[in-house]
């Protein structure tokens, strides 16, 4: 008890005094996992719309392959990473290892299957609302895909939220391929596992309520921006 | 004259599981009136109609429109017995047939102002679609399929869970539509509305057009028992 205690006590000092390190570990942490956010969502809205409209073969086996990769383990993911950019792997010559990149690549693959199983699980249920009218307009794929993502964003927004909430708790992937290199690569997650290692527990703890701060005020920041929860929207 | 007529259908047949939803239908409809399908519940009225609209897979025989494919798709719309609201507001489901040929968003959205206008709906059109009545629904459902201003309307029972006055406001777009030219296609199972509205009928049962001609003839001299029978509200099997 007197540990949570501390570490409420000194999360809110850390904060009022915008403490350097702090102010630099969580921008790093947004600036990670807000642009694997995006790329991830570029890639999953479309997948999952896709898996909604087209019927070819293998398509349950590619949304059974997509559901189970939601359980992805990170520091598979992470050692997998390691390996392809690592200077003997397929990738190493481009030096990306031990840097927010690697990080970011990491957090791509971890939250791709994620968002696009919701996203399509969402997108079914609207596709089968639409499936006879856009039939019946004449209107082909990317314009089915096109009026499911932008009728569906209002869950598709939970979609990408979940991915955001994956991704900025994550710590194996990110320890493997970005190393927690002081200024350089340790975000909010490394340096509470790298305080928790050293036994400053209220320092973790801290930096542990400011990563909880901060995902629920990414959260409130897109639903208000998104104007979510109004009257006659969707 | 309709670029789309005559429509020429020979032993069309749709199936569903291996089961004959409709057919073999043989069928020619030529440009202008109204031809309301009718028929008893299972009788294959909604299939005939997505059949002919090319939304249910024609299995075998043909289905001849006057131009090509591409182009009889492109001048036809379908209003559903339920109707299908995208979620958007009234003018942008009013505006979306428009958007998707290429219509620049303040050209369509003036279109669909003007057509909001003509079926009642100007009040509502900064409204979500989903929050409307039933009625409200299937006018917004009429006005989406007419605002292309299509040669063929098909329309599966759009008045099946409407009251009196609603009926009326969408007979009276639907007759409208008519005299501007579009021809129509409509399936019922209100008697009066099908008289209303009729200039042929045609009498599906089994799947199987079992009787066709015009309204007046039918109506005042059905020539098979069962077409009889059914309009004296007898069950027919």
């Amino acid at each position: 008890m007197g540990d949570l205690w501390d570490g409420l006590s000194q999360a809110f000092f850390l904060l009022v005094t915008l403490d350097a390190d702090l102010v630099e570990i969580t921008l790093r942490s947004l600036r990670v996992t807000l642009t694997a956010l995006v790329i991830a969502t570029v890639i999953a809205l479309p997948l999952g719309a896709l898996l909604a409209v087209r019927r070819f073969r293998m398509r349950r086996f590619v949304i059974a392959v997509m559901n189970a990769l939601m359980g992805l383990p990170p520091v598979v993911v992470g050692l997998i990473v390691y390996l392809m950019l690592s200077r003997s792997g397929p990738f190493g010559v481009f030096g990306l290892l031990f840097t927010p990149t690697a990080m970011i690549v990491a957090q791509v693959i971890i939250i791709v299957p994620l968002i696009a199983s919701i996203a399509h699980q969402a997108l079914r249920e609207l596709w089968s609302d639409y499936h006879d009218l856009l039939l019946s307009l004449n209107t082909n794929h990317v314009q089915r895909m096109s009026a499911l993502l932008w009728d569906g964003r209002r869950a598709l927004l939970t979609a990408s939220l979940a991915g955001f909430g994956r991704a900025i708790g994550e710590v194996g992937a990110i320890m493997v391929v970005g190393g927690n290199i002081d200024h350089h690569t340790r975000v909010l997650t490394t340096a509470i596992a790298l305080e928790t290692g050293k036994g400053d527990f209220a320092l973790a703890l801290a930096l542990g309520f400011v990563l909880i701060g901060l995902a629920i005020a990414v959260n409130l920041a897109i639903h208000w921006l998104t104007q979510t929860e109004r009257e006659g929207r969707w | 004259m309709s670029a789309l007529f005559p429509l020429i259908v020979e032993a069309a047949v749709t199936r569903r599981h291996g089961k004959v939803l409709v057919g073999p239908v043989d069928l020619t409809l030529d440009a202008g009136g109204a031809t309301i399908v009718i028929g008893p519940n299972g009788a294959g009225k909604t299939s005939l109609l997505r059949m002919l609209h090319g939304i249910a897979r024609l299995h075998s025989g043909r289905i001849e429109w006057a131009c090509d494919q591409d182009t009889a798709r492109a001048r036809q719309a379908f209003v559903f017995q339920t109707p299908v609201m995208l979620r958007r507001t009234v003018q942008d489901n009013l505006a979306y047939p428009l958007r998707l040929i290429g219509m620049r968003r303040t050209e369509s959205r003036a279109k669909a102002a003007e057509m909001a206008a003509r079926i009642g709906l100007e009040e509502a059109l900064g409204r979500p679609a989903t929050v409307l009545s039933g009625g409200e629904r299937q006018k917004l459902a009429l006005g989406r399929a007419l605002i292309r201003s299509p040669d063929l309307l098909f329309l599966d029972e759009p008045c099946a869970s409407l009251d009196g006055r609603a009926m009326r406001e969408v007979e009276d777009i639907l007759t409208t539509a008519v005299r501007d030219g579009t021809r129509l296609i409509m399936s019922t199972h209100n008697m009066g509305q099908a008289k209303r509205l009729a200039s042929d009928v045609v009498f599906l049962l089994g799947g199987k057009i079992h009787e066709q001609g015009d309204a007046k003839s039918f109506f005042e001299t059905p020539s098979t028992a069962q077409a009889r029978a059914f309009l004296k509200g007898d069950i027919v099997e």
